[in-house]
């Protein structure tokens, strides 16, 4: 006997440049997590042991977000001590990992709500704070092939054959789209102003979006991994090991086609049918299906397309069935590649924008994009949305959501 | 008589002195290891001693190990050899530790006594770890010694604390030239490289005094508060080195040589504990390459193979034929080499060319060479100005009067050679050796046009000659013993390697390089995407991929040979690649010297990227073949010609036939030859391979009979033909 797992509530805070000068940066982790904790509970009217646990996808978990930062939220939240918390990592598929190991615990019986979601502050805990066996390691990062993900990206333009006018078009609509969604208001029910402990009001917008963003603005950027691709270290020798039908990687991405360095957080609450019955709340979505995959890990973020294919071989839909999909814009090219592999319709994909503008707060993006989606599925009244993100070290994570 | 002797002088000194008999160098096995280590006993436990001097009898200090020392502990562990290396080499490591301790106190460092090295010159490898365990390294002022840990270049690594110590001395970044490259220095750079500690006129004196001096002698890393220099790999300056590091080491290695991956591996896991622990873990990795079947290939072709090689192995008995006087013929690139190196090897040597003027081109060849290492400062002026003065450049047969050998060197053809050789027989003495330096004409036919054919013989030199470590040594039908030791004799005053080979077509470097080329070419014919062909061949350590070797040796010299190779075989000729190559030709595509081959080149001939203009021409399919197909094709094609050349006597000795390959042209150094990568495969798999690669594409690839013969006895190349070693 399975129940069935649905999303009650979703929140996210606007994104904050992650740089010294970001508006968020003065607020620490514990505390814009303990704010999305507390919008959960005050919107839902949480008492008690309202939820069996609370499972925060983070990162880079050292100094401020180490030490189970989740139960450390928790117990700075209003939400009862008597709820346990779950810090865990799946690098950028974190939040929606969070959200789908939530539901499946539903599903599974083991209680009947969860709060997942994640935070990520990369202005104040850097990317790479917590060191990775997997880059510094000669017995692992030798044999593996390690390559960033920058270069792993450049590697999926070159593989597949997306040219800069390619990813910077679609960068460029990535930012109109992001625009024009604040301008009509689209993430309204989802957004929760960041505050100080007086009740001021830090941060209302993300911080990241350039408006106005065109070619012309993008073409001036220099290629990011052209250097530590070609000179040094020279990780485009390391690629073309594993790739030996490859000539050279052709270095395409820079600052304005991938994902934003930002800060931010997202929870989400799940719980079964029965739950909400008994709580009063309507369930706003079923999680119909979640998946991971471990793919190639040096060209790395192909993983949307075969945890997509995983998705249609164990569901029977098909990509044509969907009315909307959120596939990550870590990098220009793991879009377009989810397109071009699958024949996708760009109108149906991050038709609010994505990473590239609004940024990619690593641990809560996949909790954002499920929140997204949801409420887009619902402004257009429409019925079935994938999200989907890629994941370092050759991970994938889709969420699939029905509306009820 | 023991290697290790020690004295004690009335200051209290021990002077411990390592003298092997019989030896130019020392070099370090069992016997050694326990009798320096009975020395350091007797200064650790006698109170009258103060410190130790540990030096050497000879005018180097030590040229390494015997590595016959490691494969005897794999051997007397029998079912365990994996526990007799590490147990053999934690014992290495505990005599070393010894050393460095010195009888401190574990936790007070109280206490000990100093022990310095002392280095009257060269000291490679287990030479240099002996000393780096020492607590302070003095070096006489040699600019000829060298310094350094070369372990890499034979296919292993610093397995003796070399590596934790160096690392854990100057860091990640620092220590990676001198470990991973194998970088020798002189005394005074291996100083500022933070190698050793001193310069000094005197070592043992200046040693003596500095024991006797009540020096600090706790290293850095038994100390409180010892940070790895360059930061630990989770140190954030230290993350990036190490993740950099395994970046640049597999871009440079091309990811086949374990070598390298298990040094940075030790390094990197070292860095995170305890000194002893880091040893320990330096042990695990050491082991695990000393297990690895590419580091025995490659220390038995590139180390122990090749110097017997050096030493004369396949030397006829006969008396010392050392060269005086060489006349080389023809002063083209070529012929200038020769001459050059021969001149450095203070052999006197005279020039000829038709004119002058091309006489004194070649030599101003030699001239412009030395230059450039006097403004290195590798050479002396003097001794520059000395080995010019060697070389007489005339058109003078005259000249050739007294020399007891001749090199020719003139244009590849039957008839030029054979004038100028019976022109050069007229004036030169009864015994002296005429030598032909030729890549295509067979030696017996050469002969001919001498009336001695038992002092007539080919010595196939590589361009460019200086470079070039391999001399390929063919025997004419009618060759004699003399002439053979005397081309061995000249090669080794050259310091360069040599092989003796039975003369036949392309004797066996171009029998095996050729059809390499050719594959490359084929492939490209059937559609095989060119960049795969390339990264196919790098990515199995060949250094240039088939099309990039065509570029360099050009696309008319592949015409030409194929015009002639087709005149003398006739209806057997496989014309498959004619196509594609004499296309090229036509399209004055001729490789590097035209600017314009299978690769562009830019208007300085630095090459770019491949020339689209080939997919034109021949389009890339859309179905490409797997990696592990493309270099299995390239290297059996090389493997199967060295066997065939083993099948029809023209090598004669198998560590000739994988020595010569790795020096003369770069095949796959990690597999130690072809015929060692045959064995690594196993003689089974190969003519299962072969069955299935000659179904596929072709009869060139068919089982030679020899391999079938040795997967049906289950049998190797070296288990069957492997010489015997020689009493030293």
């Amino acid at each position: 006997m399975t129940t069935d797992a649905y999303i009650y509530d979703a929140v996210r805070s606007p994104r904050g440049k992650g740089r010294k000068d970001g508006a968020l940066h003065e607020v620490t982790s514990a505390r814009l997590s303990i704010q999305m904790l507390n919008a959960i509970k005050e919107r839902n009217g949480l008492e008690g042991h309202a939820v069996e646990d609370v499972i925060w996808g983070n990162v880079t978990q050292v100094m401020e977000q180490g030490g189970c930062l989740a139960r450390t939220a928790v117990l700075g939240s209003d939400l009862d001590e008597s709820i346990p918390g779950l810090s865990i990592n799946r690098f950028c598929a974190s939040g929606m990992e969070a959200v789908n190991l939530a539901a499946n615990q539903v599903r599974g019986g083991a209680g009947h709500a969860y709060i997942a979601g994640g935070v990520e502050m990369m202005g104040r805990v850097p990317m790479g704070a917590d060191g990775a066996a997997i880059a510094a390691d000669p017995s692992l990062a030798m044999e593996q092939y390690f390559v960033p993900q920058g270069i792993g990206a450049d590697i999926i333009a070159t593989e597949y054959g997306f040219s800069r006018d390619d990813a910077d078009a679609f960068a460029v609509e990535s930012q109109r789209r992001a625009a024009q969604a604040w301008d009509e208001n689209r993430f309204e029910k989802s957004i929760v102003t960041v505050r100080d402990q007086n009740g001021l009001p830090i941060l209302a917008e993300d911080e990241y979006i350039r408006r106005g963003t065109d070619m012309q603005s993008l073409g001036a950027l220099k290629a990011a991994f052209k250097e530590q691709g070609e000179v040094m270290p020279g990780f485009d020798k390391v690629a073309l090991i594993k790739y030996p039908h490859l000539e050279k990687v052709n270095h395409i991405h820079h600052a304005g086609n991938s994902s934003g360095i930002v800060d931010g957080s997202a929870a989400v609450l799940i719980g079964s049918k029965e739950y909400g019955e008994r709580m009063g709340l309507k369930p706003r979505a079923r999680i119909k299906y979640s998946a991971k995959i471990g793919s190639d890990p040096t060209i790395n973020l192909t993983g949307p397309v075969p945890v997509t294919e995983k998705m249609m071989a164990e569901t029977g839909l098909k990509v044509s069935d969907f009315d909307l999909f959120e596939v990550n814009e870590a990098f220009s090219s793991v879009v377009l590649r989810f397109m071009q592999a699958f024949d996708a319709d760009h109108d149906k994909i991050n038709v609010n924008g994505g990473a590239i503008a609004m940024g990619h707060p690593l641990g809560a993006t996949g909790a954002i994009i499920i929140g997204t989606l949801l409420d887009e599925l619902e402004r257009q009244d429409k019925e079935l949305g994938m999200a989907t993100l890629c994941v370092a070290s050759g991970m994938g994570a889709a969420t699939v959501l029905e509306r009820v | 008589m023991a290697d290790f002797t020690m004295k004690t002088g009335d200051d209290g000194v021990a002077i411990i002195t390592w003298d092997v008999e019989s030896k130019s160098m020392n070099v370090a096995n069992e016997q050694a290891f326990m009798e320096l280590d009975g020395c350091i006993e007797e200064v650790l436990s006698n109170d009258a001693i103060k410190g130790a001097v540990i030096t050497s009898g000879k005018d180097s200090f030590a040229g390494g190990m015997d590595l016959n020392v490691l494969a005897r502990m794999k051997e007397d562990a029998g079912e365990e050899p994996a526990q007799g290396l590490f147990d053999g080499i934690m014992k290495i490591h505990h005599l070393l530790r010894k050393i460095e301790r010195a009888g401190m106190e574990a936790k007070t460092n109280k206490g000990g006594k100093p022990i310095a090295a002392a280095l009257p010159g060269t000291a490679v490898g287990i030479g240099l770890e002996i000393p780096l365990a020492c607590h302070r390294i003095f070096a006489s002022d040699n600019p000829k010694a060298k310094i350094g840990l070369p372990e890499i270049m034979v296919g292993i690594f610093p397995g003796a604390g070399g590596t934790t110590r160096l690392a854990w001395k100057l860091g990640a970044m620092a220590a990676s030239p001198l470990l991973l490259q194998g970088k020798l220095n002189d005394p005074k750079k291996a100083k500022a490289a933070g190698v050793i500690d001193e310069v000094v006129d005197d070592p043992v004196a200046a040693a003596r005094e500095w024991v006797l001096s009540e020096p600090k002698i706790v290293k850095p890393w038994d100390e409180k508060g010892y940070k790895f220099p360059g930061g630990a790999p989770y140190h954030p300056a230290g993350f990036m080195t190490f993740v950099g590091a395994s970046a640049m080491v597999n871009a440079n290695t091309n990811g086949v040589y374990p070598a390298a991956k298990a040094l940075l591996s030790a390094v990197y896991e070292g860095a995170m504990v305890p000194f002893d622990t880091a040893l320990k873990i330096e042990a695990r990795w050491f082991t695990n390459i000393l297990m690895n079947p590419s580091s025995s290939a490659m220390i038995r072709s590139l180390f122990l193979n090749k110097e017997a090689l050096e030493k004369g192995a396949v030397r006829p008995d006969v008396p010392d034929q050392k060269v005086k006087k060489v006349g080389v013929m023809g002063a083209g690139m070529m012929g200038a080499g020769i001459a050059l190196v021969s001149a450095m090897a203070g052999i006197e040597v005279v020039l000829i060319d038709q004119a002058q003027e091309s006489a004194d081109k070649g030599k101003q060849y030699a001239a412009d060479f030395y230059a450039k290492g006097v403004s290195r400062g590798k050479l002396s002026q003097e001794k520059m100005d000395t080995n010019l003065s060697r070389i007489t450049a005339t058109t003078d047969y005259e000249a050739l009067k007294g020399a007891d050998l001749i090199v020719e060197a003139v244009f590849e053809d039957v008839g030029v050679k054979a004038e100028v050789t019976k022109n050069v027989l007229k004036v030169v003495g009864e015994d002296c050796i005429f030598a032909t330096n030729t890549s295509t004409l067979p030696i017996t036919e050469l002969a001919k046009a001498s009336d001695k054919p038992d002092q007539f013989i080919g010595i196939h030199f590589f361009s460019p000659v200086e470079k070039m470590m391999l001399v390929e040594i063919i025997k004419g039908a009618e060759t004699g013993d003399r002439a053979v030791a005397k081309a061995l004799d000249y090669v080794r005053q050259i310091k360069k390697t040599p092989i003796v080979v039975n003369d036949a077509r392309f004797f066996y470097a171009n029998r095996c390089i050729i059809p390499y080329i050719n594959e490359g070419m084929r492939m490209v014919q059937e559609g095989v995407a060119p960049a795969l062909i390339e990264n196919a061949a790098k990515l199995v350590g060949m250094p240039l991929g088939p099309l990039q070797l065509v570029d360099e040796t050009s696309i008319d010299l592949g015409v030409k040979i194929a015009k002639a190779t087709k005149q003398a075989m006739g209806a057997d000729y496989d014309e498959t690649v004619d196509e594609i190559l004499f296309w090229m030709f036509e399209e004055g595509r001729l490789g590097r010297k035209s600017n314009s081959g299978f690769y562009e080149y830019d208007e300085k001939g630095k090459r770019q990227g491949l020339w689209e203009g080939l997919a034109a021409h021949y389009p890339v399919a859309d179905e490409q073949p797997d990696l592990i197909d493309v270099q299995h094709r390239l290297l059996m094609i090389q493997s199967l010609e060295a066997v065939r050349a083993l099948e029809e006597d023209v090598l004669m000795d198998i560590r000739e036939g994988d020595v010569g390959a790795i020096l003369g042209w770069g095949f796959a150094p990690w597999s130690g030859g072809p015929l060692s990568w045959l064995d690594m495969i196993g003689a089974a798999y190969a003519v299962e391979r072969t069955g299935d690669l000659t179904t596929r594409f072709g009869e060139r690839f068919e089982t030679p009979a020899l391999l079938k013969d040795l997967a049906a006895n289950n049998d190797s190349f070296y288990g069957r033909f492997q010489p015997a070693v020689a009493a030293e």
